[in-house]
């Protein structure tokens, strides 16, 4: 009886820890830096997942995201940012800069080809 | 967030920089100061007191010039009338706005270099030159003399190379790996069912020999998961590789300890029982699939890769009269380029000599060779056939009708279809939802199942970890729009994005813009009627003769009928022009009148029967033109607007199709129902002003209808843009038509059948794989948790789980690539 007791609440536990620490969990968040008061620039680590993956841009600027896929796993060949019709492959081991302009206050999702790894874009 | 640094300026460059991470210091007269670079200080310590004086004054000039980097133009460059021509070059190597002025400073010394602007925060110096005085090659020189690098920019098609290298690689090694699991994953699944073989060796179902074998599929062959699962774990992210890694590891981590420890379970009262062949054939399969479906999705992109693969090399140029073979990059608009037999043309451009035929196939779809004289259009990427031929350049670089197309299409490739919102959004939470169910089950399995109870558990636990397929549902959309948009772009029908795409598939009304879209938009002479003894040669050589100077387009429209029956007319005496009513001139001695009934009327000509006949061609839509001779009437030449060959056909499909057409034209109502009526159109809005061509597409979407318009790209933007779907037709190099959502590069209305078949077809792909992806895990997931046992007692192996995750996101994408078998009408 104890033995089910216990494997019931250590599942509990683990159930409320998995949805807390992928979906609810505070993420590192980057501001993107300013260069020559007219664009915005960040850069961003693939291996896993994007690094940092909560990006914060000032609208209206526009923004250079560097990209360096630091794995070749097959996951994160491609970079979606579905809301400005960008899909590119990211070439292992290479920075890949993706340009665009959010012109409106937003979030804006960005994924890996397959929508697993996402990352988010603040524009204020 | 940042605590606050003390600035400092650069006295050099005059950049901003933060005292604590500034690049150098230097200390002069006691004073510090501070660089953004070494090469910065490097200079100052050279020569301080320069910048020092100069620091004060200049400070104003020196911030217009980094923060605003505006093109500097050489003081000394006269107003040049030489050809010039610009180019982007992407430089390494600066650091600070002093690089900035270094180089445009040298390049501005240059000889035929005009304007010369640096970017320091792209990296990028735009130059303006005159290829006649300096070349790339000088420039680039320049710039590396000056101490920076010029990036030779990859072509895109040498990154394509780049890129299938690294994954032809990734293929051979998971190819390799995958192998080697089997042989494995074969002899552990034969040692663990001795009880169906028995004639296996005793020695292979000991636990231990078993644990052997699976150690290095589970760390080795599945080592890519663990890593997958880690670096996601870092980022809070849960990807497949989670799911698989934990599935695997479990069923792994069981058996071990069933291996060592067996006395454990005995105690439990559980058969000590090992499951090395789950893990295993799980790792297996599951790479199996992951190899297939890099396979398959290498092929979705093909469209884009044969497109960049299509960009010619190198051009032949005409230039101080000499042929100069040169890099397709330095061919400059109004260049002189010749082509000869079975050569690529370089860029696009206006035949200026010689005859041929081309074949555009790779750009319009259009099979047949098309011919080619002075005067005519010619594509970059076309294959010259038969003759040389000399043409103007008239569009090089990324304005090419190919660098537009593959940028549409890359960018149509690249957008997110409406219909995938749902998916989008449950991917995002799949992974961390499917855990916590499997976890469930494992949790109500060991308190509720049957005996014994840790077995079953653990199985179940695995079975829904492993069959959820997440991949499936990322996969469903996007595959379909990529090999969809790119089967357009061979057929030379471009789509904008995956929105026009959805939208295409539900328009139920089509409006056809009439002249130029329907019709050829140039008046042909249609019929000849002659009143007596004159032949209809020579009806038409009279009043050929008579408009011979004439600019009028019925007048033109005679010429050229004449012209194609080898007529040759004529020079007219005293020819003059009766506003509004037609011409009068003198051929051969003889008084001509050309021109309506009111001009025969105004200079007493009876017409007499021939007024029937006139009235009777009008009521085809024609128009009518009167001609007499000395002041008797002789007979009559009717014009039209002539529909083009394949209209008929386009709309007979079209409403085969169940699509209602409608014609919309600025044409009298009689006028348009005759041609309407010859292109099988019942529907007819006529005497639209240009300007209300908005406000009708506007009336009928609000009797609640989807409508899509066709026109030529320019008269009917605002129409185009108004509709739910503009479709541009035909309009040659110009590819990148604003307003509309497709673009028809061939002008041949059975591309419009084309591309909404082609939009209905993609669209049923995506619902199909939609429905599969949601319906592997909709299904799967609670047959794996064993949802199904109490009542039927069915449970799911994990082994099948595995095998039905593998294939599943095959599945999608195979389906997805039979859009590039499908046939699209011509």
């Amino acid at each position: 009886m104890l033995v089910k007791i216990v494997v019931t609440v250590v599942g509990v536990i683990l159930i409320i820890f998995v949805n807390w620490y992928f979906l609810f969990s505070r993420r590192k968040t980057a501001q993107a830096a300013l260069r020559e008061s007219w664009f915005q620039e960040v850069m961003i680590r693939v291996k896993g997942g994007y690094d940092p993956d909560v990006i914060v841009v000032k609208k209206g600027i526009p923004v250079r995201l560097n990209f360096y896929r630091d794995e070749t796993a097959d996951c994160s060949d491609t970079i979606v940012f579905g809301d400005f019709n960008i899909r590119k492959p990211l070439p292992a081991y290479k920075t890949t800069p993706i340009e665009f302009t959010p012109e409106k206050e937003g979030e804006y999702v960005f994924t890996c080809g397959m929508g697993m790894l996402r990352g988010k874009l603040i524009a204020r | 967030m940042e605590k606050e640094d003390k600035m400092a300026k650069d006295v050099v460059c005059g950049m901003e920089v933060k005292e604590n991470q500034a690049a150098g210091v230097s200390e002069y007269k006691g004073e510090k100061y501070y660089f953004c670079s070494l090469a910065c200080k490097k200079k100052f310590d050279e020569a301080p007191e320069a910048f020092i004086k100069s620091d004060e004054g200049e400070e104003e000039e020196d911030d217009e010039g980094e923060h605003h980097p505006e093109e500097k133009t050489k003081p000394s460059a006269e107003k040049e009338e030489a050809r010039q021509d610009r180019i982007d070059l992407p430089i390494v190597g600066m650091s600070c706005a002093s690089c900035v002025q270094n180089i445009e400073k040298a390049l501005l010394q240059m000889r035929g270099v005009t304007k010369a602007a640096v970017n320091l925060a792209t990296e990028k110096a735009k130059i303006e030159y005159i290829p006649s005085e300096t070349s790339l090659e000088e420039i680039k020189e320049t710039i590396e003399q000056t101490g920076y690098k010029v990036l030779k920019v990859p072509p895109e098609e040498e990154l394509e190379d780049m890129e299938r290298v690294v994954r032809e690689k990734e293929y051979k090694r998971l190819k390799r790996k995958f192998l080697i699991g089997l042989a494995l994953a074969v002899i552990i699944f034969l040692g663990s069912s001795t009880h169906w073989f028995p004639w296996i060796p005793d020695f292979l179902s000991n636990f231990f020999v078993l644990w052997a074998l699976a150690t290095p599929v589970q760390f080795w062959i599945g080592w890519q998961f663990y890593r997958g699962a880690w670096g996601a774990f870092k980022h809070r992210n849960a990807d497949m590789n989670t799911l698989i890694a934990v599935g695997t590891s479990a069923a792994y981590l069981y058996s071990v300890v069933a291996t060592v420890f067996p006395s454990l379970f005995a105690t439990a009262g559980i058969e000590p029982k090992v499951y090395f062949d789950t893990s295993a054939i799980i790792i297996v399969l599951i790479l199996f699939g992951r190899l297939l479906e890099a396979r398959a999705k290498g092929q979705t992109s093909e469209a884009i890769k044969k497109l960049i693969g299509l960009q010619p090399k190198t051009a032949r140029v005409i230039r101080d009269g000499k042929e100069l073979d040169i890099p397709v990059e330095e061919v400059l608009v109004g260049d002189e380029i010749v082509v000869r037999p079975g050569e690529k043309i370089p860029v696009d451009g206006v035949v200026t000599r010689g005859k041929s035929a081309v074949d555009e196939s790779m750009i319009t779809g259009e099979s047949m060779p098309m011919r080619k004289e002075a005067g005519d259009e010619v594509i970059g990427a076309t294959i010259n056939k038969t003759g040389s031929f000399q043409f103007k350049a008239t569009k090089v670089g990324k304005d090419t009708a190919l660098a537009q197309i593959i940028k549409l299409v890359q960018d149509a490739q690249g957008s997110k279809a409406p219909i995938q919102r749902l998916a989008d959004i449950i991917a995002g939470y799949f992974v961390p939802i499917v855990i916590s169910i499997a976890i469930a089950a494992f949790i109500i399995w060991f308190n509720f199942g049957p005996k014994p109870a840790l077995t079953f558990a653990l199985l179940n636990f695995v079975a829904v970890m492993i069959i959820a397929c997440p991949c499936a549902l990322g996969l469903a959309t996007p595959t379909a729009v990529m090999v969809g948009t790119g089967k357009g772009a061979e057929n030379g029908i471009l789509i904008k994005g995956g929105e026009s795409l959805e939208t295409a598939h539900k328009v139920n009304t089509i409006v056809f813009d009439k002249t130029g879209t329907l019709t050829k938009g140039e008046p042909e002479v249609t019929n000849i009627v002659s009143l007596n003894s004159l032949s209809e040669q020579e009806i038409l050589e009279y009043a050929a003769s008579a408009e011979k100077t004439s600019e009028h387009p019925l007048g033109e429209a005679i010429i050229r009928s004449a012209k194609a029956k080898k007529i040759e007319p004529s020079d007219p005496e005293d020819f003059r022009a009766v506003e509004g009513h037609g011409i009068e001139a003198r051929v051969d001695g003889r008084e001509i009148l050309v021109g309506n009934k009111k001009l025969m009327e105004n200079r007493g000509v009876k017409i007499g029967d021939l007024e029937e006949k006139a009235e009777q061609l009008a009521a085809e839509g024609k128009t009518p033109v009167f001609i007499s001779l000395d002041g008797r009437a002789a007979g009559l030449i009717a014009v039209a607007d002539t529909l083009k060959e394949n209209s008929l056909q386009a709309v007979e499909k079209l409403r085969k199709l169940g699509l209602e057409v409608v014609m919309l034209t600025g044409d009298n109502r009689k006028t348009a129902e005759a041609i309407a009526r010859k292109a099988g159109i019942e529907r007819v809005l006529s005497e639209v002003l240009p300007e209300d061509k908005v406000h009708e597409i506007k009336k009928l979407q609000s009797e609640g209808k989807k409508v899509a318009m066709v026109g030529d790209g320019i008269n009917d933007a605002p129409a185009l843009a108004q509709a739910d779907i503009g479709i541009a037709i035909g309009s040659g190099t110009d590819v990148a038509v604003e307003a509309s959502d497709i673009t028809l590069i061939k002008d041949d209305l059975r591309g419009v059948v084309s591309a909404i078949e082609l939009s209905k077809k993609t669209i049923k792909i995506i619902k199909q794989n939609l429905f599969w992806a949601f319906f592997y895990n909709s299904a799967g997931i609670p047959i794996a948790a064993g949802l199904l046992y109490p009542f039927f007692g069915i449970l799911l192996n994990p082994i099948f789980a595995s095998a039905a995750m593998a294939f599943s996101s095959v599945s999608v994408v195979s389906n997805s690539l039979r859009l590039r078998r499908a046939r699209l009408s011509p």
